[in-house]
């Protein structure tokens, strides 16, 4: 018989009598868990990009100064993707006796092809949906465009030498999010077939054209690819990551949630398999033993091993990918009229996660113990009471960890989340063992305080020490989960929440004189009851760095290059804003007034290669000043403030050409202040930030759902930790309770030394597994999530709690079956 | 005279415990003829089962040397007695020791195979049935009574002819009748095959039929 036949039957036999069960429900826990979060997540994944296309109108935008070639649109269609056109330029539109600056907004049908555009009836009206896009002839006008020209909804507007008709209140239009400040005027959105008839494009306009595309992921990606190459250096390429800087950091945050529930997952069950693989090893020992003494070679035994593992792997992953696929089925069917949105298909990579999980967690957390099995000492023959090989554990545990941080890098793709993992697997698994040794012994002290039964209980924890703190460290492990799952996530994902509050500003006032801000700063007194907050805004541009002309410098991203060549904003303030914090260097001081300090965001003095003490040149307003760079600054982008990649000190920058930007919250019933506000200051711009927050608030809370189902899964994986933990200990209780039943002890007496000790254990699990909880919940909120996260006392007592009644109830009923057998058969067996 | 098949020099065997060095065999000499039976007795502690396993090449002495049908047993590594026992040698186990997850066809099968030899189904076949358990090929351990079981484990330890075959306590785990059966069995297959048999065993009667008994007392042979 050949090593792989023996390996492959005695793996059969032993999954049709049950005693590979443990095992192999470990790992498909792990890849149905594995695929299931893979499979969601993804699917999940794909509505949020979704909504952050419609952000952008399309998946890819192209934009240039210059006209972009219509063959773009046509190659464009030809891979099978959707494209529109449109055309963005100011100019004045006339109405009877009123005219104003407008930016025109021309677009090709198919727009927008993603979100949707708002319309309303009337002035500041309710705003509804509304397919397709103005017929030529008709235009859909911003409210501040109205307002300024003092008409409504029907009124015949004059542009260049055409008219149009304005038919509709436009409130939103996807994509107007995109591209900051810089489109002050209010917007007249009209169809691109009327452009040429306004005869207003002339040499030297300032023209926008743009050319938007939506299709498959995949699809996009090689268009996307190509059109780098095709396009020339004056076209802008944009993608769903620069669809505003508040929409991407929100999936950042969704995303790094999602990855999170399913790292708990895998770590779980990895710990679940290793536990289970040991217990299926230390049962194998007579057997291999046996095999040895009859002639077999360690050659043989490995053989035998090794392709037991593969059938593992294989099995577990095709039934676990099955049933992942089913679960995040059902998942989606259930959540479906929750998530309110139709989820794209998932891909088959969520499928590879599934043979990746089971080969990794088998790998690295059962072939260790399993490899051990072929040093078993033929001995073992004649002397069962030989103790097994030892493992040597810096090796076996050095496979596991690293396969789980493979596992990890392949997921999460991120360095700094995958250290905080490593380091705080390290930390929580020493601080676990160290906790539960220290536990144990201050149990010890209690073995003689009760009666019969708590002192069987309590002794067993104390005499099997080293097994004890496995239980206690895998049950606290399971626990610790459970409160992360409840208590935890619903603080971190309440104060993720609370970073967009009710009252964010739904307004930016723009284009604000400085010497207007009294009267308007009375205006919102009177009005709403409190005055807006204000900032002043300068446009610059960057003109050197480091003393080194911008047009010299080779940059290493488009970010970088996109920031040191385009007008830029800038403010000066104090104190620093709340949202920020600084990251290296120091505030200034509000008395400066030498030379201007400066503040960076510091992802941008990163691509820049810019540190504190730099020099930085600006252009603003045509006077060139010279700034140094005294701090970087972590700035929280979606917070809805207006936020800046450089703020400059007070003092001098105070002379330099400036207006003012401000932010308000205006509760929606009194939106039509705004009418009478656009009146009064018709030079100041208001743009509407209501939609795009909206749709923040829409992402966290789809996310937030999202993540309360993945961890459904990861819940399902600390099960299997507990039943393997009781596992572990099964076949000594099942001979220790035969010993005390042939002495005499009555039923009754075991189960109640046996729930004694489950609930001792699950007790001390559980005041482990809040300290754990609370730990981990406090670093990940600080470190990978940037929230503030406020301790909750409740966590130690429902822990305990938890603990003592979950371990307890299912560590006696599981045992339950050991103490029913006859002492006989037991002691027979040996 | 006849061949020495086994044979140790100076053997002794030494564990560690809490209370020092233990001395679990010190200085055995013997030597087994080929076709000899021999009883290992003793009382519990003497050293029996672990001179057997010395002899079985089943564990490594701390001093001195062991013989198997020529070979010096403490000259090979783990793989080179693995093979050497799966050429020359059977056993037969007090709690049987058979594989649970093989029927007891395939457990006589085991040894052969392990070994590449032709025929083993048909030769597994034929041991069984003369055994009197022809109906009961497909049957896994636990579907086994003892004696079944025990008679299986014989088979199987003779399937390969062997020269030498170790019993530790075979008739331990059987009641009187049936172990009386099974000793009958071994003692005819070690006429019919001229095996070397070595036995442990706590049983009197058991040994008187050996041609020879070697007491062990603390380790030592008692002359």
């Amino acid at each position: 018989m050949s090593g792989l036949r023996f390996g492959l039957k005695t793996l059969l036999r032993d999954s049709r009598t049950g005693e590979l069960g443990v095992l192999l429900a470990a790992i498909v826990v792990a890849v149905t868990a594995m695929t299931a979060v893979g499979f969601f997540t993804d699917r999940v994944g794909g509505a949020i990009r979704t909504q952050a296309s419609a952000v952008l109108a399309g998946d890819l935008d192209l934009s240039s100064t210059d006209p972009i070639p219509a063959e773009y649109m046509r190659d464009a269609r030809a891979r099978g993707l959707d494209a529109a056109e449109l055309m963005t330029f100011p100019t004045m539109a006339l109405a009877a006796d009123n005219n104003s600056l407008a930016l025109i907004k021309a677009v090709s049908s198919g727009y927008p092809l993603r979100g949707e555009i708002l319309v309303s009836p009337q002035m500041f009206g309710e705003a509804a949906p509304v397919q397709g896009i103005p017929a030529p002839g008709e235009a859909w006008a911003e409210p501040g465009l109205l307002a300024r020209l003092d008409v409504d909804v029907g009124a015949t507007l004059v542009v260049g030498s055409a008219s149009v008709v304005v038919t509709q209140v436009l409130d939103y239009q996807p994509g107007q999010g995109v591209g900051g400040f810089s489109q002050l005027a209010a917007g007249l959105l009209v169809n691109i077939a009327d452009v040429q008839a306004f005869d207003v494009i002339k040499p030297g306009s300032r023209i926008t054209y743009r050319q938007i595309f939506a299709g498959e992921p995949g699809a996009v990606d090689d268009w996307r690819a190509e059109l780098r190459v095709r396009v020339g250096k004056s076209v802008r390429i944009r993608g769903l990551e620069d669809a505003g800087e508040q929409i991407t950091a929100a999936i950042d945050r969704a995303q790094r949630f999602l990855t999170l529930a399913s790292l708990v997952t895998v770590i779980l069950a990895a710990v679940a398999t290793a536990m289970a693989a040991r217990r299926y090893a230390l049962r194998h020992l007579d057997t291999i033993a046996l095999m040895k003494s009859l002639g077999a070679t360690q050659g043989f035994i490995l053989v035998s091993t090794l392709s037991q593992l593969g059938l593992v792997i294989v099995v577990t992953a095709l039934l676990g990918t099955f049933l992942g696929y089913g679960a995040q089925g059902v998942l989606v069917g259930l959540g479906a009229s929750l998530l309110k949105v139709d989820l794209p298909p998932a891909s088959w990579f969520a499928g590879a996660l599934g043979l990746l999980t089971a080969a990794t967690i088998t790998v690295g957390f059962a072939l260790p113990h399993l490899l051990k099995l072929k040093d078993t000492p033929p001995m073992r023959v004649l002397r069962h009471d030989l103790p097994p090989p030892r493992l040597n554990t810096g090796l076996s545990y050095g496979i596991a960890i690293l396969a789980l941080l493979f596992m990890i890098g392949a997921i999460v793709q991120d360095l700094l989340m995958l250290g905080l993992i490593a380091g705080g697997l390290i930390i929580v698994g020493a601080t676990a063992v160290a906790g539960g040794w220290f536990l144990v012994w201050i149990l010890t002290r209690f073995r003689g305080a009760a009666g019969v039964s708590w002192r069987y209980g309590l002794a067993n924890i104390s005499r099997r020490g080293s097994e004890s703190v496995v239980q206690i460290v895998a049950f606290a492990l399971s626990l610790m989960v459970l409160l992360l799952l409840t208590l935890v996530r619903s603080d971190l994902l309440s104060e993720w929440q609370r970073t967009v509050p009710e009252d964010a500003p739904n307004y930016f006032l723009i284009n604000i004189e400085p010497e207007q801000w009294p009267g308007i700063s009375d205006f919102f007194e009177e009005k709403i009851g409190t005055a807006p907050d204000y900032l002043p805004f300068l446009r610059g541009r960057v003109t050197r760095i480091k003393g080194e002309a911008v047009d010299d410098i080779q940059f290493p991203n488009p970010r970088a290059e996109n920031f040191a060549k385009r007008e830029g904003n800038l403010t000066w303030r104090s104190a620093l804003p709340e949202t920020n914090e600084i990251r290296e260097g120091e505030w200034w001081a509000a008395a400066n007034q030498g030379e201007i300090e400066a503040s960076l965001e510091v992802g941008i003095a990163r691509d820049l290669g810019i540190a504190v003490g730099d020099t930085l040149g600006f252009n603003v307003g045509g006077e060139d000043v010279d700034v140094r760079v005294t701090s970087l600054r972590f700035v929280e982008w979606d917070s809805m403030q207006p936020n800046f990649f450089v703020m400059l000190s007070p003092g001098l920058t105070e002379e330099l050409p400036q207006t003012y930007i401000a932010s308000v919250f205006i509760p929606p019933e009194k939106r039509r202040i705004l009418s009478d506000f656009v009146r009064e200051f018709p030079g100041v711009t208001l743009l509407d930030l209501e939609v795009i927050l909206s749709q923040v608030r829409m992402i966290i809370e789809r996310a937030s759902m999202a993540v309360q189902y993945v961890f459904l899964f990861t819940l399902l994986a600390g099960i299997t930790v507990l039943l393997a933990a009781i596992q572990v200990t099964k076949d000594e209780r099942r001979f220790e309770s035969a010993i005390l039943h042939t002495l005499g002890a009555g039923r009754r007496t075991i189960m109640q030394g046996l729930a004694v000790e489950f609930t001792a254990l699950g007790t001390l699990a559980g005041l482990l597994a809040a300290f754990g909880a609370t730990a981990v919940g406090w670093v990940v909120a600080e470190q990978a999530f940037e929230l503030d996260y406020g301790l909750n006392p409740w966590i130690w007592l429902v822990g305990c709690l938890v603990g003592a009644l979950i371990v307890g109830f299912c560590g006696t009923l599981a045992t339950r079956g050991a103490v029913n057998e006859p002492p006989v058969a037991v002691l027979r067996d040996g | 005279m006849q061949d020495i098949v086994l044979r140790t020099e100076a053997l002794s065997k030494k564990v560690s415990s809490p209370e020092g060095s233990l001395t679990i065999l010190d200085d055995v000499r013997i030597a087994v003829q080929s076709g000899e039976s021999v009883a290992l007795v003793g009382p519990s502690g003497a050293g029996k089962t672990t001179l057997l396993a010395l002899l079985a090449g089943l564990d490594r002495p701390s001093h001195g040397h062991v013989w198997l049908c020529g070979e010096e047993l403490t000259a090979l590594d783990e793989d080179g007695r693995a093979r050497l026992r799966g050429d020359r040698v059977g056993f037969v186990f007090q709690s049987f020791h058979l594989v649970p997850s093989l029927t007891a066809l395939e457990n006589v099968m085991l040894p052969l195979e392990l070994t590449g030899a032709d025929g083993a189904k048909a030769r597994a076949t034929d041991a069984l049935t003369s055994m009197g358990l022809g109906e009961r090929l497909g049957h896994y351990p636990n579907q086994l009574s003892g004696g079944e079981k025990q008679r299986v484990a014989i088979s199987r330890a003779f399937i390969t002819k062997p020269e030498v075959l170790f019993a530790d306590e075979p008739t331990g785990n059987l009641d009187t009748a049936t172990g009386e059966r099974v000793a009958s069995l071994l003692f005819d297959l070690n006429k019919e095959f001229q095996t070397t048999l070595v036995l442990v065993t706590h049983d009197r009667e058991l040994a008187a039929r050996c041609d020879r008994i070697i007491e062990l007392a603390s380790g030592k042979v008692v002359p």
